[in-house]
């Protein structure tokens, strides 16, 4: 009897995951909150659906909108109820973003973070590729960018601005 | 009766706070485009650190205050911020200096912290030593742009470390609710940070052709509510619309 509720749970859990992977991140549009690694649990929790999801940054101002986004998704897939949890642990960081997740940052325009997150916080430097010509002759423009997951760099090669995805 | 930990906790949320709304002063003045975003993001993390801290002290409390509540209803004598984090943004070069002097403290601390026995602190922790470590790289990197730039930044950057230098004794100092705390393996002991602060601040400085302060009387008494008239003018503005029109929202 419980092999059977169990297995039931998990086609739920993944009728459930489905839905909330259509979340997309409200500020980096071509990103669904699982690809950037912001969904980190969708569970049974008694007769709702709970999902769990981590903010990038401290103060990151889209996981309000997140939270609301994907409370309509599971409604709207069937979902009565559905139980959103803020978690701050493990803290996020940019190896969480998936492979998909990172081409299609690429493809969006914006440099993936590049290798593990983790390194020395005073004078590090970085070699980040241009998602435009693939180039590696780019410059740092602004260490801060238009939202607090991104840095302003130009690529020397093609001579276009880009965004990079900070890597923390 | 105020526990240590609500009061340890506290301290650690109006630091962020205070520092944060400092930075946001900045927003639509910065001398250039790009440090206007710098300033805004990086008083984001502050506020966002605030936010994560603030609800966990009302928690501790039990009285049913909130992060609006704690953030926007108490007088400055209740405030616990570092007496450093309150003064004026002065000129580019100030805001700089001050941004230096508390990253290179809060990105070890948070970092210590991480590993507190306190699993909310340590997570709140966690994401801030994440912050931290950008602040203390862009503004190393703006305070030797400053230091080894022309005769007047050098002059201004000078100025702003003898000026502010008083106000980083408060950053080490350990009082007897925060003594309590340290024995339980929960506050961190800011002593045990104090060689790398000094390494960091020592190796930005002489990349900047600063010259470091003497250690001579420090600045107290922020961490139990006796600030400058500086926080008073802050939480005015800080305060203002919540104090008007209790309750409001949009």
């Amino acid at each position: 009897m419980a092999a059977v509720e169990a297995v039931e749970d998990k086609d739920l859990i993944d009728r459930a995951w489905a839905a909330a992977a259509t979340v997309a991140d409200p500020e980096i549009p071509v990103l669904s909150i699982a690809d950037l690694g912001v969904l980190r649990d969708v569970r049974v929790s008694g007769d709702r659906i709970e999902a769990v999801i981590t903010p990038t940054y401290s103060g990151c101002p889209a996981m309000n909108t997140i939270a609301l986004n994907l409370e309509v998704a599971l409604e709207e897939a069937g979902f009565r109820n559905p139980r959103i949890t803020t978690v701050l642990s493990p803290a996020w960081t940019t190896d969480w973003i998936t492979e998909a997740g990172r081409e299609k940052l690429r493809a969006y325009g914006i440099a993936p973070p590049q290798g593990k997150a983790g390194r020395r916080a005073l004078f590090g430097e970085d070699r980040v590729a241009c998602p435009h010509c693939g180039s590696s002759e780019t410059q740092r423009i602004s260490e801060f960018g238009s939202t607090a997951c991104k840095a302003l760099w130009r690529c020397r090669a093609c001579a276009e601005p880009f965004d990079y995805f900070k890597c923390i | 009766m105020e526990t240590p930990l609500f009061t340890y906790t506290l301290r650690l949320a109006d630091t962020a706070l205070i520092l944060g709304h400092r930075l946001s002063e900045w927003v639509g003045h910065a001398p250039i485009l790009e440090e206007d975003l710098a300033f805004g993001n990086m008083g984001l993390d502050l506020i966002g650190q605030a936010r994560s801290l603030y609800t966990y002290a009302g928690e501790i409390e039990g009285l049913r205050r909130d992060e609006d509540a704690l953030a926007y209803l108490r007088d400055a004598p209740a405030y616990r911020n570092l007496l450093l984090v309150e003064q004026p943004n002065g000129d580019f070069a100030a805001t700089m200096i001050r941004q230096l002097l508390y990253a290179a403290f809060a990105h070890p601390y948070f970092g210590a912290l991480s590993k507190s026995k306190d699993e909310r602190l340590a997570a709140i922790a966690a994401k801030a030593v994440k912050e931290m470590a950008y602040h203390v790289r862009h503004v190393s990197e703006w305070t030797i742009r400053l230091g080894d730039g022309t005769d007047e930044s050098h002059r201004r950057a000078q100025a702003a470390l003898e000026e502010l230098w008083p106000y980083t004794g408060e950053m080490f100092e350990v009082d007897r609710v925060e003594r309590a705390l340290i024995e339980r393996g929960i506050a961190v002991d800011p002593a045990t940070l104090r060689a790398i602060w000094d390494r960091t601040i020592d190796e930005v400085l002489e990349e900047a052709t600063l010259t470091r302060p003497r250690d001579g009387f420090m600045q107290s008494g922020g961490r139990s509510g006796r600030h400058s008239e500086h926080l008073g003018f802050i939480l005015a503005d800080l305060q203002f619309l919540q104090r008007a029109y209790p309750g409001a929202t949009w």
